[in-house]
């Protein structure tokens, strides 16, 4: 094993940005030298709040967006890190950690690209949407309308049609995602479909189970806890096969987080 | 304050250090995951993730946890083997300028004999990490580490067939960490290392089942510092071998804590993930304290605990 070529930095980055958005998502932007042209859609970052100072983990949050020196991310506030990240102010520092891992395929053509979002899961394809080079139909699912109406005019900017579906019906289809993806996949049956999600490992299972049916491609970004963040610890495994068809643990962290549908063993 | 600059460098059985600073086993791979972020050459030593003789796949996933001030790891040992190690991390390391100290364990006697067999002559190997004390195998390990009759069998089997320094990892289980050290002195150890995790275990009370998969893990981090401090202090004032300190170790201050009680080196664990370049801090740390102290190097520190 050599070390990477295009290597993660770790900095102390200034926070330009810090604002509540709808439900219990909100949005950081911070000062990182670079970081549009160092990140790609499906990278995280490693993110330690200074308020934080009695845990010894970091955080992985996915890269929601990069522009010039301006890395924005898109969290949901759900326990201690993320309800002390919610305190920093404009203008304070946080360590951070990134861009880490590999990333989606970006340079897909000829293909009609559909992205499956659950949840958190909107803010690398959001970041994706707007890197590939071809569009095509996001699929956005959550619990209630709060969940899926983050990104969707953010897609629909970019040229992308959305559909949504809730669990208790207040947005979209009542339900899981994957019933009206099915539905349009299989009315799509004969289109050279690539699906690119991110969400639990209930959503990723089965938009992997839907492209084999049709032979298509799917990329997951997968989410486990981590420990390092940097493929040292082998806290954050996942079974998958290698290419001559053993099973093995990909480290999500280094490895992953995104990992085409064929390879991960549930 | 003026003065001359304090000598960092350390000798540890036979392990030539630029600063008594290492970095622990597993929690810092194979020093390549980190060289991404850190400068290896700033290190004293790495001490690589365990090697077996063979690959080993470790347990089922989840294997971490956090918890108040630490962690509870149950990554069971998951490795690519010595030959794997050798061909893959080894050629690496060699060129970093730092000594790597191969931390190894087996499921038998048997098992260390051959992988410390396999790394003797190895070149860029300074040294042998002996663990008799992970929690996270079931089959014997621990026994290994709580027995010292056992322990002194598993080093004094290492010893025959190797020429490399030898340092047994004492577990925080053993019932008396006196007897134990003196065990490992007895039967060919040059150093010990100690503390391990100390067994652990963690429940989602909402689903009212284990947090890993492995139900029980080793806990690590700050949560375990004051521990692994009387516990080095005990082993020191035992034996005459150097001792190697480790245990929750965040900022300088507690490394210096684990010198005074008698540690002529420190490892950082957990806190490498916490933030990648803690080594590098407690280093600067260190060599501050010693300038503020006006001491002529760390040796002066190492068991200058007063009463
Ligand atoms: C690759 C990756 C990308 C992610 N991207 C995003 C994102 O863009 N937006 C977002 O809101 N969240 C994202 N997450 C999830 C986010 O990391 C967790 O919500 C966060 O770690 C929770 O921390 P906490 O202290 O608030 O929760 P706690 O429950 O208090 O955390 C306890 C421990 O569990 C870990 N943990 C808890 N939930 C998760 C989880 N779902 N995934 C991984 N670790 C977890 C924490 O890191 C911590 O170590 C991502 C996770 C991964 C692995
Ligand atoms: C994730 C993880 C993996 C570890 N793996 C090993 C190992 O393979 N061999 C070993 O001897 N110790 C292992 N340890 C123990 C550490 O080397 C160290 O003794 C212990 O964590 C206490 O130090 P700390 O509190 O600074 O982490 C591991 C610890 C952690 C957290
Ligand atoms: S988090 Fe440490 S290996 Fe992935």
């Amino acid at each position: 094993m050599q070390p990477r070529k295009q290597t993660p930095r770790l900095v102390r980055a200034r926070v330009r940005e810090h604002k509540a958005l709808r439900g219990d998502y909100r949005f950081l932007a911070l000062e990182f030298q670079a970081i549009g042209s160092l990140a790609q859609p499906g990278q995280f970052v490693h993110l330690r709040a200074p308020q934080l100072a009695a845990r010894v983990l970091r955080r992985p949050f996915s890269i929601y967006s990069a522009k010039g020196n301006r890395l924005g991310i898109l969290y949901k506030t759900v326990g201690q890190g993320t309800r002390a990240l919610a305190e920093v102010a404009v203008g304070e520092r946080v360590d951070v950690m990134g861009p880490l891992g590999r990333g989606f395929p970006t340079d897909r053509t000829g293909i009609v690209p559909v992205l499956v979002a659950g949840g958190y899961g909107v803010a690398p394809l959001s970041f994706l949407a707007g890197r590939l080079r071809v569009r095509g139909v996001v699929f956005v699912g959550g619990a209630s309308a709060r969940d899926v109406v983050l990104c969707v005019e953010d897609f629909r900017k970019l040229g992308w049609e959305v559909r949504t579906a809730t669990e208790d019906g207040s947005r979209g289809i009542k339900g899981l995602i994957t019933a009206p993806l099915d539905a349009w996949a299989r009315k799509n049956r004969s289109q050279p479909l690539e699906f690119f999600a991110c969400g639990p490992d209930g959503l990723l299972e089965a938009v992997g189970r839907l492209a084999a049916k049709g032979r298509w491609k799917a990329w997951l970004s997968l989410d486990k806890h981590m420990g390092c963040g940097l493929g040292a610890c082998l806290a954050c495994v996942q079974k998958v096969r290698d290419a001559s068809g053993k099973e093995t643990w990909a480290r999500v962290c280094r490895d992953g987080p995104v990992f085409e549908a064929a390879e991960i063993v549930w | 304050m003026a003065g001359a600059t304090p000598r960092m460098a350390v000798e540890i059985a036979g392990i030539r250090m630029r600063n008594p600073v290492m970095v622990a086993s597993g929690t810092f791979g194979y020093g390549v995951e980190f060289a991404d972020v850190l400068d290896l050459g700033r290190l004293g030593a790495i001490v690589v993730k365990g090697i077996r003789i063979e690959p080993w796949a470790g347990n089922r996933a989840p294997r971490m946890v956090e918890t108040p001030c630490g962690l509870v790891n149950a990554i069971g040992l998951q490795n690519p083997g010595a030959e794997g190690f050798i061909r893959d991390y080894l050629p690496f390391l060699r060129t970093q300028g730092v000594p790597v100290i191969v931390n190894v364990w087996g499921r038998t006697i048997e098992e260390y004999k051959r992988v410390a067999t396999r790394f003797d002559g190895v070149e860029g190997v300074s040294g042998l990490e002996l663990n008799i004390s992970c929690p996270n195998i079931k089959e014997g390990g621990i026994a290994f580490g709580t027995d010292p009759k056992m322990a002194g069998r598993v080093i004094a089997a290492a010893r025959k067939v190797t020429k490399l320094p030898l340092i047994p990892k004492l577990s925080p289980n053993a019932p008396d960490i006196a007897r134990m050290a003196r065990a490992a002195e007895d039967s060919g150890a040059d150093a010990i290392s100690l503390i391990n995790t100390i067994p652990a275990m963690v429940i989602n009370v909402e689903t009212r089942r284990p947090e890993l998969a492995n139900v029980v893990g080793g806990l690590s981090g700050p949560a375990i510092h004051p521990v692994a401090v009387r516990l080095v202090w005990e082993a020191a004032r035992a034996v005459k071998i150097p001792v190697i300190g480790m245990g929750g170790i965040a900022e300088a201050r507690d490394a210096i804590e684990l010198m005074i009680a008698g540690a002529s080196a420190v490892a950082v664990g957990t806190a490498n993930f916490t933030n990648p370049h803690t080594a590098p801090r407690v280093i600067d740390g260190i060599k501050d304290y010693l300038l503020r102290h006006r001491m002529r190097g760390v040796k002066q520190l190492v068991g200058s605990l007063g009463r």
